[in-house]
């Protein structure tokens, strides 16, 4: 049951050429489009609100990574994204660096921690993967918990500051702090963005497709993995350090499995393998969580949930993946018609 | 010495608990391929549905011993009718994440109904009083439910090994092809295997009821220390569920004896070595994965 892959093959060929490919100009209409809505966001929804979409959606992103290009389900991510949160308040609270170096400090200690777990995770395949993953990211649950002194146990880790080199806009403003945090959000999506596009991009892809094959033309996979999970990590720490800055805050949810499963729904949402599906995934999701909390219906753990069984059952391909087929589809359909 | 000898009955106790739910992790995992995120939820469930019964309809322990897991199977028949068997035929994590969501809405659902505070239960008459053989005190309970566990292990080994319907179960878990080439409707056994796995996890739930907090979020802790005991016994491997199960109680009991702040932490670096010793695990082979 391992050759089944998750990011079921789908009824269009992949290799034809879509009006998405390189030489497309409709390419840069989108991502200009993207960026339009990356900028009005803090517009159009409450600030905060709208960094965490970011944040979750390059949570998302870094879950993709793994899933969508390398065959990998981590279950564990909280781990990475919490421990960067609270490494990232730790650093800013006691050393008062601006708030973009302290989140470099906690993705990088997210990526330390990911040397061992990687290490440790790839040695199984599968939903091997995903326990394993799930149980190294309870220790560090348990850790933060135990480590009162530092991580403040059940309280928290308070009133993180969000110093910015002096300017005063972005650390009292949320709104102007959203334009500080997602320049920071942009580089991680970017790095993911080139780590799919590059050679060890397609050996992370020939490994997830084959992984007999990868290693029968010399590829050392298990070593490749390792590699593209600190990668993950390491974006998922970006991500969860702008979180606690944005919100002043680091809380042990951050690091329970709640966190790793939302964000696996985020990514699931989205489209497995597409990238760009986490952060739809996260608009959808972070946006549906803020609208019912503020219409005070209680219990959204369970409409997530509901929403989580509904996904896997019905809509798998999420919602940028079947947008593209979409397109594809008529693409090739538009092809295969005959000439007058 | 008598005290090592009581945190030993202790984690015996514990292990019970684990042992029991991982059999039912086991079973579902070698019937159906699925690993079962809402085992813990169930387990909830079970205690919870235990509680519910005392309280309205005067239900006893013993009796709920019987009807939960009853009620139980017919929960997880219903669940395998209506959500699993779509996924079968895919990825074993579709699976995983489908039952992901339904832990969530399981847990979210008591916590509506029943609130985030703790339902009360009474140990069973009998068992309340303390068991004291030279200089190690023990509660009766612990005995007890340290004795069920192992008598419900043992019943579920010699139904696996000694009946017409345990072979079967043993030979789609170990090699499902081939069982199918010989005849054998493994598909007819799969609804009942998966109803009968969940009934074993909601039977550990009861089985928790009088002796650990009931809350909706009892479960959620327990199936993360569930799976570190399948990822130590070996996925595929009934008799090491079971093992590990005990196994992990016992560490998990050691550790709060004698390093209380590292105590759950113990259980995954033994899972951690597990897996850089045997990464399929003590009882495992490695072909499952």
């Amino acid at each position: 049951m391992t050759d089944q892959q998750l990011t079921a093959k789908t009824d269009v060929d992949l290799a034809q050429p879509s009006i998405l490919s390189r030489r497309s100009p409709w390419r840069y209409v989108l991502l200009l489009a993207g960026l339009a809505v990356l900028v009005l966001l803090p517009y159009q929804i409450y600030p905060p609100v709208a960094m965490d979409i970011l944040c979750w959606g390059l949570f998302a992103i870094s879950i993709d990574l793994l899933l969508g290009f390398t065959g990998l389900l981590s279950f564990g991510h909280a781990a990475f994204w919490g421990g960067s949160a609270y490494a990232t308040g730790v650093i800013a609270i006691k050393t008062g660096v601006p708030f973009p170096l302290a989140v470099l400090g906690g993705a990088v200690f997210a990526m330390v921690i990911a040397v061992p777990i990687g290490y440790l995770s790839v040695r199984r395949t599968g939903i091997y993967f995903a326990m394993v993953t799930l149980a190294f990211a309870q220790m560090l649950f348990f850790i933060v918990n135990q480590w009162r002194s530092l991580t403040g146990g059940e309280n928290g880790l308070q009133n993180i500051p969000k110093n910015f080199f002096g300017v005063e806009a972005v650390e009292t403003d949320s709104f102007y702090f959203y334009y500080a945090g997602a320049g920071v959000i942009l580089v991680g999506i970017l790095i993911a963005w080139r780590v799919v596009n590059s050679p060890f991009g397609r050996v992370l892809t020939a490994i997830r497709d084959n992984p007999a094959r990868a290693r029968a033309l010399g590829y050392d996979v298990e070593r490749y993995k390792i590699v593209a999970f600190v990668i993950s990590a390491g974006l998922a720490g970006l991500a969860g350090g702008v979180f606690s800055i944005s919100h002043s805050f680091a809380s042990l949810q951050e690091v329970g499995w709640t966190t790793s499963g939302k964000v696996v729904l985020i990514t699931v949402l989205g489209g497995i393998g597409t990238l760009w599906g986490g952060l739809v995934g996260a608009g959808v999701v972070v946006y549906l969580e803020d609208y019912l909390a503020s219409a005070g219906i209680s219990g959204i753990a369970m409409i997530t949930g509901a929403i989580f069984v509904l996904i896997v059952l019905l809509f798998r391909h999420g919602i940028w993946g079947t947008a593209r087929n979409l397109v594809r589809e008529q693409v090739i359909e538009r092809r295969n018609r005959p000439h007058r | 010495m008598s005290a090592f000898i009581q945190y030993t009955l202790q984690g015996l106790a514990a292990g019970g608990f684990y042992a029991v739910s991982a059999l039912g992790l086991a079973v579902i995992f070698g019937v159906l391929g699925v690993v079962n995120f809402s085992h813990g939820a169930v387990y909830m469930l079970g205690a919870v549905l235990a509680a519910v019964l005392l309280a309205e309809l005067n239900v006893n322990f013993w009796l709920a011993l019987v009807i939960v897991p009853i009620i139980m199977f017919g929960f997880g028949v219903l669940m395998e009718r209506a959500l699993i068997r779509w996924l079968l035929q895919l990825d074993p994590l579709y699976n995983f994440l489908l039952t992901f969501g339904l832990t969530l809405v399981l847990v979210e659902a008591v916590k509506q109904r029943y609130g985030v505070s703790g339902l009360p239960y009474q140990i069973p008459p009998g068992l309340g009083g303390q068991v004291t053989v030279g200089s190690v005190g023990l509660p009766t309970y612990a005995i007890f439910a340290c004795l069920f566990s192992v008598v419900v292990c043992i019943a579920v080994g010699l139904l696996l090994t000694r009946t017409r319907i345990g072979m079967i179960v043993r030979a789609a878990t170990e090699a499902p092809e081939r069982t199918r080439a010989l005849g054998i409707n493994v598909g007819r056994w799969v609804t009942p295997v998966f109803g009968f796995g969940i009934a074993l996890a909601g039977l550990a739930g009861v089985l928790a009821a009088p002796s650990r907090a009931i809350t909706a979020e009892m479960g959620s802790n327990f199936v993360i220390i569930l799976f570190a005991v399948v990822v130590i016994g070996g996925l595929g491997s009934i008799l090491g569920a079971v093992v590990a199960g005990f196994l992990v109680g016992l560490v998990e009991a050691y550790g709060v004896a004698y390093a209380p702040a590292y105590a759950q932490i113990v259980i995954f670096i033994m899972m951690a070595l597990v897996i850089l010793v045997r990464p399929a695990g003590l009882f495992g082979r490695e072909e499952i994965a």
